[in-house]
């Protein structure tokens, strides 16, 4: 048994983590927070010709063919460095979409852009309130054209274009959904901004008036693309989540080691100690639930759609509490927007949301493990 | 990334698998497959002599303490061996939790430091089961405070007596030796006044009295030494090291990797996947739902952690500090799982033993619970460990330190 990253993939998570602690600084990060920039484009760029936009997307289509695991230890990164750019709306969905369902031309136009960076995907999937259901999705399809409003949409405002669910039947299944996919520059989708949670990944909202779209994937597998995607990012985002706990902890602890108060290190005193032992708890669990995700998105085990979402659940939890924890330990400090507590705070919170809340994945975990229990 | 046995694992995994399938005792399957926490019993046998005859057999086949040498009773075994074994064992691992304080502590600590002679002597037997041992050293002023513990041993001609009290003794009352945690030294500060010794439990002065504990069972003891004599001879390590040796036996303690730590929750989810509320399934129930979900991410967290730590060991690494965090996670969770069991019951939640729901399976559980947080190190102790051994914080202000051993107050007030 060997329940690990190997060694190559761990030497290509460090050669990550040296990139982004250059490039992808708490100062980096800060501009596009402030609302200088949409995204990070240096870093973006950068990204690309590491060949981490593309390490999961075949050589055919011009990815570097590696595989889901070394993209979970890049992912791990990008959550620690809390990056300022699209990378899991591009990455984790609209790409994975594309490699699920995508035609062989629909593949070599985006897929090649995407690892070089030239193009940025999104999911467009909520339509306000509610979590991913069938049911929610109002937005219609009809002669190859959309109408409808998507929001929040993640990465919306920068997206060159779009995976869209939408409705093409009424029979009250979920062979009623189709999958679109959109050429946002192609004109008809009015794009706003909204302001959110996590300012250093936006999100939109999209009106479709008669928008161009094509089919991705048959017509009614719409739903179940979707879930096989929405697993995939779980996992992926997962890894995300387990490096910004990772970086949370440590910086709580730092501070911890650093600040004196009443004379001494006030990580001296039990009442910190236990938060952060609670901290590393936490921590330990989400990390190892996302192995076990990763190795069934590895294998596309049938494992993962649980596993999945214990990964998800495990890593939201772990991650909020880190965040919260750690502006906790910093006292008055952390409660400033000049220390960087506050960006995982806002990271964390956000991410918790963004595949669906918290609640829904419970609710799909006990599903999963009952119909594993059943067959 | 794969969870695949290497050639040699999956051979040593078969033969283990095939003596076990045509050797463990069979007919007591069901009824440890189905025991939890704060009840594991056999209706028709003594499970103290299933589990030794159980022992004996295991240890007559070369299958007892894996990873002992083989010249004490071992079979010689790598730590990835004895994990394959203890999966393989299954249910019948139930059986060998007699033994764990002797297995786990006390012959590694006799191995570390015991005679030759002796441990030739004495670690067969203990590795057969055919002797039991035990691990004296709480003392009720001395519980997470281990080292201020205050029975005596006084050198006299070649022997040392023993006079004083521990308590929380688990197995005492079965045992036939111990290891045993005295001071030596009340002049010096607490640490390094104390000495180890093992002894035989049958010796003159030695009472053993059972603690009812609060669920009512008894599976701790105290244990009172009157002017109890033990031959220089026994000591292990040097007089005034007793606190480093002792460290050597708490490490084994806590490295136990691979053993299943029990969370409730298996038990919990079969539960509500047959209890009907007034509304229908519980299983189907939002609140419910979002509760079993809680603690499945913690089950399989706790799994996933412990498979980490053995792919460590199958690499012929040290895990790292990871597995620490299982007895913290487990001891809450269990106490919460049954909390919650007996919730879903309403009224007849009160209800326990026999008459109750499940023939009391989660009430055994809850009364029993409280004790997992405090034994093997409380949870404070064991967040203290995390914080300060995987987290670098600094270690607590110890105002007793550099403080002769009989000059600390002794009491908070008055």
């Amino acid at each position: 048994m060997n329940f690990d990253f190997s060694d190559d993939q761990k030497q290509l998570r460090d050669q990550a983590r040296k990139f982004l602690a250059e490039k992808c600084s708490p100062k980096a990060v800060r501009v596009v927070l402030d609302g200088k920039a949409p995204y990070d484009k240096e870093l973006w760029k950068g990204l690309a010709e590491m060949g981490f936009l593309g390490v999961a997307i075949p050589e055919d289509f011009g990815g570097a063919g590696a595989g889901h695991l070394e993209l979970c230890v890049i992912a791990e990164e990008m959550g620690r460095a809390n990056a300022p750019v699209p990378f899991s709306s591009t990455v984790y969905l609209a790409a994975e979409a594309l490699l699920i369902a995508g035609s062989d031309a629909q593949k070599k136009k985006w897929l090649p852009a995407i690892a070089a960076g030239e193009a940025i995907g999104t999911l467009a999937l909520f339509e306000g309130k509610g979590n991913p259901s069938p049911k929610n999705v109002k937005l219609t399809a009809a002669n190859g054209v959309l109408n409808g409003v998507k929001k929040p949409v993640a990465d919306g405002a920068v997206a060159d274009f779009a995976v869209v669910a939408a409705r093409t039947g009424s029979s009250g299944r979920d062979s009623d959904i189709s999958l679109f996919l959109v050429d946002l520059k192609a004109g008809g989708v009015e794009v706003k901004s909204l302001t959110n949670l996590d300012p250093t990944r936006g999100q939109a909202e999209f009106t479709f008036k008669d928008a161009k779209a094509e089919p991705l994937g048959a017509a009614g597998d719409g739903w179940s693309i979707l879930t096989q995607v929405l697993d995939r990012a779980a996992v992926l985002c997962a890894f995300e989540q387990v490096g910004g706990s990772d970086r949370a902890l440590e910086m709580g602890r730092d501070y911890a080691l650093d600040r004196i108060a009443f004379g001494r290190q006030i990580g001296s005193f039990q009442a910190v100690k236990h938060m952060l032992a609670d901290m590393y708890v936490s921590a330990t669990l989400a990390r190892s639930n996302s192995y076990y995700g990763a190795w069934a998105l590895s294998t596309n085990a049938a494992e993962l759609p649980e596993a999945a979402a214990a990964a998800r659940i495990s890593a939201t939890q772990a991650f909020q509490h880190c965040a919260k924890n750690n502006i906790q330990v910093h006292g008055g400090m952390g409660f400033t927007w000049e220390f960087d507590c506050h960006m995982y705070y806002r990271r964390a919170n956000a991410m918790a949301l963004g595949l669906g809340s918290l609640s829904y994945w419970e609710d799909q975990l006990i599903d999963r493990m009952r119909k594993k229990n059943a067959a | 990334m794969n969870f695949d046995d290497t050639p040699q694992e999956a051979e040593f995994r078969a033969t283990a698998r095939a003596w076990i399938g045509a050797n463990a005792p069979k007919q007591y399957e069901e009824e440890l497959r189905k025991s939890s926490l704060g009840r594991t019993v056999l209706k028709n046998a003594n499970i103290l002599e299933v589990a030794k005859a159980w022992q004996k057999k295991k240890a007559d086949a070369g299958w007892a303490c894996l990873h002992w040498p083989k010249e004490y009773g071992g079979r010689g075994s790598s730590p990835i061996e004895r994990v394959i074994w203890q999966q393989e064992e299954g249910p019948f691992g139930q059986l060998s939790r007699m033994f764990i304080i002797g297995h786990g502590m006390c012959g590694p600590t006799m191995m570390a430091f015991a005679r030759e002679e002796h441990k030739r002597t004495y670690l067969p037997p203990l590795a057969s089961g055919e002797k039991v041992w035990c691990q004296l050293f709480s003392e009720p002023a001395g519980g997470s405070d281990v080292a201020g513990l205050r029975t005596r041993a006084e050198k006299d001609g070649d022997d040392w007596v023993i006079n004083g009290q521990k308590i929380w003794t688990s197995g005492a009352h079965y045992s036939d030796y111990g290891i045993l945690l005295t001071r030596t030294d009340p002049t010096v500060p607490k640490h390094k006044g104390l000495t180890m010794f093992f002894l035989d439990m049958k010796s003159p002065g030695v009472e053993v009295r059972p603690i009812k504990q609060a669920s009512g069972a008894s599976d701790f003891n105290e244990v009172y030494f009157t002017n109890v004599r033990i031959p220089d001879h026994q000591r292990l390590g040097e007089v005034g090291d007793g606190w480093n040796v002792s460290l050597t036996t708490l490490m084994n303690e806590r490295s136990a990797i691979g053993a299943a730590v029990s969370t409730g929750f298996p038990e919990l989810f079969e539960y509500c996947s047959s209890l009907m509320l007034d509304g229908g399934p519980a299983i189907e129930d939002r609140a419910v739902r979002s509760k079993l979900a809680n603690w499945a991410v913690k089950a399989s967290g706790l799994k996933y952690t412990s498979m980490r730590a053995i792919s460590a060991l199958s690499r012929g690494e040290r895990p790292g500090p990871e597995n620490s965090i299982g007895k913290l996670v487990a001891g809450s969770m269990i106490q919460d799982v049954a909390t919650y069991a007996l919730d879903l019951q309403g009224a007849s939640g009160v209800v326990s033993g026999e008459d109750g729901e499940l023939a009391g399976r989660f009430q055994a559980m809850l009364l029993r619970a409280p004790g997992t947080r405090v034994e093997g190190g409380t949870d404070e102790i064991m967040r203290n460990i995390i914080a300060e051994r995987v987290l670098g914080l600094p270690g607590d202000i110890r105002v007793d330190k550099d403080v002769p051993f009989n000059k600390i107050p002794t009491k908070g007030r008055g």
